[in-house]
């Protein structure tokens, strides 16, 4: 099960507001294999979720996709007709999105609107969209899941809903699925279950996943490569073993060092100062040279370029040395 | 207004919940009460009455303009009395009703159809469709309702399917401006994103989700429209356009006592105006009702 499923190449996705067009997704590298999960990590407004939505076609005016090309299994996305593109949307690509009080429609069931994508993309008879629907429901451990499908959605608490929405991706076996932070609103047992559940399924259909999310502990248990998203770039890209364990550029640095541990219980956590820069405020060169604490007058000048490096990337001028602990 | 706040986590469905907040209001309770005994004696009166006030062998003219309560040559009471050709005034009411009802309910109807369409396709397309059907509804809206129908029932002719169509011309239009309104706050939710994303067809989402979460104030509106529906049949049948003879409404009632009105024989227009305002009343009292009702829910 290897082959790489999906394939985007110097993705930009721009939004146009009052005073300009401005790239919230700045040229985006990625690739995810068969089988493979990816974690794609960033804080907010690093351009992580309109990364996922332009994959999938799904941006909005404002936003346009303006460059780049993205291909699943072969076929350009980017020139695939509106059709086309709804064909592939809930049966080969699936998408979890990130609120999981909205994305129920209030006045169907449960088991209306989990069948009507099996039924939409040629899954048979209602009956069989239920039983399909039941057994997805179960997999991301909903109890009694058959008499769950005559109920409403007010009637599910936050998380049953969430993980209603997983189930709902999973229901038509996609080749790829990209879930948007789906498991921020659970609880850890649960997250715990799903991440387990998501993972199982990558492995046994060949499923590829992207995982979007800005937690690096999901990425460490999950992710079998990660890619580091800042101010629509990603900066860092690599296995999960070779970037969290030496990372070489200073930000992914920093998230790691922001994640709370066991060691240095009672100190104040490390933290990266300032905030991510604003889509119309980001400073010329290096985006994150305003808050690197290497940063010299050449990152403040010059974008840096992107390095490959044994199966990584990553752009800096000053990167961390290799194996470089802290 | 007393409508106690509903309980969180009250699991009564909505419309059980409305109509128990309807039942306590002594006003609304009243109207409804009326408006269903309007409505019963619609449908079963014909039944009821001693004389088919439009089978001509069944009227005699000898009776014609007979007060209240007075005895007519075929034997039984002329209750609120009878018109000009003799016929008895309180058939010819309940006769009178069943059209206005009709004519007002299927009116209703049928705006609502039109114009919840025109407003969700304007709300789910948006740009250039947007533009186009809400500057003919704007056009519509630009001229009193009264005048449209006049003109195009003076050309089209008299026909309670032509009146019918009149008030749907001159109704839609309102019915597109609120469902745009509702269709656009509800299509920017997650759960149609969702739906898009399910690879579900355009025409599916609008029906199957977009449509059942955004038509609840519309409909409310539609109640109290039905009203004015009515009254509007009522007008153009009183400026003799609307209805033909044979299938009197109210509003031909009215205008047929009109010349007698000052001399003294009030009855064959009071009593038909009568039912016109307790009909209308009630609908409104009602529609009202459930209104505020479905508002106080929303907030």
């Amino acid at each position: 099960m290897s082959g790489t499923l999906l394939e985007v190449r110097g993705l930009r996705t721009v939004f146009h507001l009052a005073d300009g067009a401005w790239a919230a997704v700045d040229g985006v590298d990625l690739e995810v294999a068969r089988g493979e999960v990816l974690g794609l990590v960033g804080e907010s407004g690093s351009g992580k979720t309109v990364t996922g939505f332009s994959i999938v076609g799904l941006v909005d005016p404002p936003g346009e996709v303006i460059a780049g090309e993205v291909r699943f299994a072969g076929e350009d996305l980017r020139r695939a007709s509106g059709e086309r593109l709804r064909q592939l949307r809930g049966d080969r690509i699936a998408m979890i999105f990130q609120d999981p009080l909205m994305t129920l429609n209030p006045v169907l069931t449960i088991g209306e609107q989990m069948a009507e994508a099996v039924l939409e993309h040629g899954g048979g008879d209602e009956a069989a969209a239920l039983a399909m629907a039941a057994e997805a429901l179960g997999r991301v451990g909903i109890s009694s899941a058959a008499a769950r499908l005559s109920q409403y959605p007010h009637e599910f608490s936050g998380g049953m809903r969430q993980r209603v929405a997983i189930a709902t991706a999973l229901l038509n076996k996609p080749d790829l699925i990209i879930a948007d932070e789906p498991t921020t609103a659970l609880d850890v047992t649960i997250q715990g279950q799903i991440l387990f559940e998501m993972q199982k399924l990558a492995r046994e259909t060949g499923a590829a996943l992207i995982w979007i999310t800005h937690d690096l502990t999901v990425v460490a248990e999950l992710a079998d490569r990660v890619a580091v998203m800042y101010a629509g770039r990603i900066v860092e890209a690599g296995s999960v073993v070779d970037v969290l364990d030496g990372p070489r550029h200073p930000y992914t640095r920093g998230l790691l060092d922001s994640v709370p541990d066991e060691a240095r219980r009672g100190e104040r956590l490390p933290q990266i100062d300032g905030m991510a820069p604003r889509l119309d405020t980001r400073p010329a060169g290096c985006a994150f040279a305003p808050r690197c604490q290497r940063a010299s007058k050449r990152c403040r000048a010059e974008d840096p370029p992107e390095t490959v490096e044994a199966g990584r990337r990553f752009r800096c001028h000053h990167p961390l040395a290799r194996g470089d602990a802290r | 207004m007393s409508a106690a706040p509903v309980r969180a986590g009250d699991d009564t469905p909505l419309r059980l919940r409305v109509l128990r907040r309807l039942r306590r209001q002594p006003t609304a309770k009243g109207a409804l009460v009326v408006l269903a005994a309007i409505v019963a004696f619609a449908l079963v009166g014909p039944f009821l009455v001693p004389q088919n006030p439009y089978d001509l062998t069944a009227i005699n003219v000898m009776d014609n303009r007979l007060p209240p309560g007075s005895k007519g040559m075929a034997g039984f009471t002329f209750w609120l009395g009878t018109d000009a050709q003799g016929r008895d005034l309180l058939s010819a009411i309940l006769y009178g009703l069943r059209t206005s009802l009709f004519v007002g309910l299927a009116a209703t109807a049928g705006a609502l159809a039109v114009g919840v369409t025109v407003g969700l396709t304007a709300a789910q397309f948006g740009g250039r469709v947007d533009a186009l059907l809400m500057r003919v509804v704007d056009f519509i809206l630009g001229f009193p309702s009264i005048l449209v129908a006049l003109v195009l029932l003076a050309s089209i002719g008299r026909g309670v399917d032509k009146v019918i169509l009149a008030i749907v011309v001159v109704q839609w239009a309102n019915y597109a401006r609120l469902m745009r309104a509702a269709a656009l706050v509800e299509r920017r939710k997650e759960y149609i994103e969702a739906a898009v994303n399910q690879g579900l067809p355009t025409a599916y989402i609008m029906r199957a989700h977009l449509l059942p979460n955004s038509i609840g104030s519309v409909l409310v509106v539609a109640t109290v429209s039905i009203a004015g529906a009515i009254t509007l049949e009522a007008t153009l049948s009183f400026l003799g356009v609307g209805v033909p003879v044979t299938e009197p409404s109210l509003g031909l009632l009215i205008a047929n006592g009109f010349e007698f009105l000052l001399s003294g024989e009030y009855w064959i227009s009071l009593f038909p105006g009568l039912a016109l305002l307790a009909l209308i009343l009630s609908i409104n009292v009602v529609g009202e009702r459930l209104r505020r009702s479905f508002d106080s829910h929303r907030q």
